[in-house]
């Protein structure tokens, strides 16, 4: 059975900052072993067949590496929207919610972005000592997400919970 | 086979066009096109950024984590590269051949992988621009555009890829970055359960696959004209085929064939690929360009990926992706296709042939069972060398007593084709570009032309805000004259011209 909540950071562990998804899925995964509410699914970039995860879930919490946010970290309640950000290994979010309007027909389930700003995106760099800060900034706001998402799942369809 | 528009006689006072970078395509890839005062073109190239780097980072490390480093090489690809190492550094272990079992369940990976990859580019990344039009409305031409118009070529391209990553899980792991193949061989069987998971999908993606290859037959049997000539260059072509001259992807011998389709060489073994292939510099890329080494830099230059294949090999070992080959050729009237289009239509035959073997596979008892890790007498070295979704993927180690990687080559699939790209890109060029006003649609034609060869340009970070196209118009000093970018959102704005470097 598909658990109601799913957090999918995406990132390139290889290449500095763009691994600050996939670490933040990590952290909180560590931070919350009792979790049969959530799946966390980390994955090297954003792609079309992520429809198949968001489908059957209360909500959701993408988590990626951003360049354009400001320090620490940015959220942003996700609307879909077409756009031309296809490439041949990613779209954006808001791109991926618009297809799975289009594909199932329906509306996408809640989706908020944590984007962290990261700074240094080197092949073979670790990640930098300032992007591992916006993660840690960011991580507190992230596990009181879950928390919220939690409850707002086990209140029942009607509530707002985290949005 | 000789080319031009390379380099314009008379660079000075011409006007220079950037596409930079390309998009649809992974990594920073940039056009430019140098044009007279009356519009025509006079000089085309397309630089690339290629895997620049990767090779100082992979040695020094310890060869049993090469397998797994060089999945990050790529996010659409990783299984290639993956199992490239593997057989490459099975010949270090001493391990060749790998076990049967070890065989067939890195076949089944590989062709789980050559299967996703080729329907993601298909329906996703080209079908925007083949179902809508090159030149078409520049917000409708994506994956948002043929989900609206046509949820159901759609829905089944997301299904295919979502099918063929299940195939890599069930083998390697994981859908991404997994650690099944080892060197010597495997660390896991598929489960049962997965098989049976797999095998209750597999007639339905082999019927999809069909209805694929027939997406692909009938655009080119409704615009013949475009779709014969758009981006057309003679070329000699390269690709592993099976000893008996059969398509083959995880392991072959190497076969190349000139423009007219006659042999150049056959069977020659891939452990001698240096004996064949020489990569030559240009100034002005990043990217090399590899060249038959028997023919020389100026006439040796081939073809790799799907046409390269299907039109190398004599025959595909299974029924329906053979049925669709004979088609394929009968439409070149005894001659080879040498269109960049027709590499959509070769793809789709491979992907209907991916899931024949597939299907085969997933029968197949010994991906349940049996021996996994073969060893045998350590060596120095070893070359790996597999056909990737874009085309032929060479891995190169060699390994000290420390266990150390101390050398490292990687020929990548997108730089056997550097030089077919550019031949095509002028192609275009030459054919819709000279003497017109530049617009959106025209240049997309150029982006077209790269699409077809689905190119990896780089490993390029995918951050957010990341990935625009900048088009620059620049005079005859150098001065910009106008910038307009593209968003990573797809939308267009003009700029502040800024100053521009040099070419």
């Amino acid at each position: 059975m598909t658990r109601p909540l799913l957090v999918l950071g995406w990132g390139n562990r290889s290449r500095g900052d763009d691994a600050l998804g996939p670490l933040c899925v990590e952290r909180l995964r560590d931070a919350l072993p009792q979790r049969d509410d959530i799946d966390f699914l980390d994955d090297y970039q954003l792609m079309v067949e992520h429809v198949l995860d968001l489908h059957g879930r209360a909500r959701v919490l993408l988590v990626d590496a951003s360049l354009g946010c400001a320090p620490p970290f940015e959220t942003l309640q996700l609307r879909a929207a077409a756009d031309g950000s296809l490439s041949s290994h990613a779209l954006s979010p808001q791109a991926l919610l618009q297809v799975y309007r289009e594909l199932h027909d329906e509306e996408p389930p809640p989706c908020t972005l944590l984007a962290i700003r990261g700074e240094r995106f080197d092949l073979g760099a670790p990640p930098s000592p300032a992007a591992l800060a916006h993660l840690e900034a960011g991580l507190p706001w992230a596990l009181g997400w879950l928390q919220r998402a939690r409850a707002a799942v086990a209140a029942g369809p009607l509530s707002a919970g985290a949005r | 086979m000789t080319t031009n528009l390379e380099t314009a006689a008379q660079p000075q006072g011409l006007r220079r066009v950037a596409i930079d970078p390309v998009s649809r395509v992974e990594g920073h890839g940039k056009v430019t096109i140098l044009l007279d005062a009356q519009q025509r073109v006079q000089q085309v190239r397309l630089h690339i950024v290629e895997f620049r780097g990767f090779e100082k980072f992979i040695e020094g490390r310890p060869y049993w984590e090469v397998p797994v480093m060089v999945q990050r090489l790529c996010g659409i690809c990783p299984v290639s590269h993956h199992l490239a190492a593997s057989k490459a550094l099975d010949r270090v272990v001493g391990a060749d051949p790998v076990t049967p079992s070890a065989t067939k369940i890195r076949r089944l990976m590989h062709y789980g992988q050559v299967m996703q990859s080729h329907a993601l580019h298909f329906f996703h990344l080209s079908s925007p621009d083949l179902l809508f039009g090159f030149d078409s409305e520049l917000n409708r031409r994506n994956i948002v555009g043929v989900a609206a118009a046509h949820p159901d070529i759609a829905k089944k391209g997301v299904m295919l890829r979502k099918f063929g990553q299940e195939v890599i899980r069930a083998t390697a792991g994981k859908r991404v970055h997994g650690t099944g193949s080892v060197p010597g061989g495997m660390n896991k069987h598929v489960s049962a359960a997965d098989r049976e998971l797999l095998l209750r999908e597999v007639q339905q993606m082999i019927a999809w696959s069909q209805d694929a290859v027939g997406i692909a037959k009938t655009l080119h049997a409704q615009n013949p004209a475009l779709y014969d000539r758009f981006g057309a260059m003679r070329s000699h072509m390269l690709s592993l085929v099976r000893a008996d001259g059969a398509l083959e992807l995880y392991d072959g011998v190497i076969r190349a064939r000139d423009a007219d389709g006659a042999l150049l060489f056959d069977g020659a073994s891939d452990q001698g690929y240096l004996d064949l292939i020489e990569e030559e510099v240009r100034p002005w890329s990043y990217m090399k360009f590899p060249f038959l080494k028997s023919l020389g830099a100026q006439h040796g230059w081939y073809r790799v990926g799907p046409l390269a294949r299907v039109q190398n090999c004599d025959f595909i070992p299974s029924p329906l992706a053979e049925g669709e080959r004979r088609e394929f050729v009968d439409w070149g009237r005894g001659q080879p296709l040498h269109g960049s289009l027709a590499y959509h239509w070769a793809r789709m035959i491979e992907l209907l042939h991916c899931m024949e073997v597939i299907a085969g596979l997933l029968e197949d008892p010994d991906i349940l069972a049996g021996e996994l890790m073969a060893r045998g007498e350590r060596r120095r070295g070893g070359i790996g060398v597999i056909e990737a979704p874009r085309g032929t993927l060479i891995h190169h180690y060699e390994v000290g007593d420390d266990d150390l990687v101390t050398r490292c080559n990687l020929i990548v699939s997108t730089t056997h084709n550097n030089q077919a790209m550019n031949e095509a890109v002028r192609s275009v060029a030459r054919e819709y570009l000279d003497g017109r006003e530049l617009t959106e649609g025209l240049l997309n034609h150029v982006e077209v032309a790269i699409r077809a060869y689905d190119p990896c340009l780089s490993c390029a970070t995918h951050a957010l805000g990341r990935m625009p196209l900048e088009l620059t118009l620049l005079d005859a000093a150098g001065a910009v004259l106008d910038r307009v970018q593209k968003s990573a959102a797809g939308g267009f704005r003009h700029l502040e011209p800024a100053s521009e470097a040099g070419p």
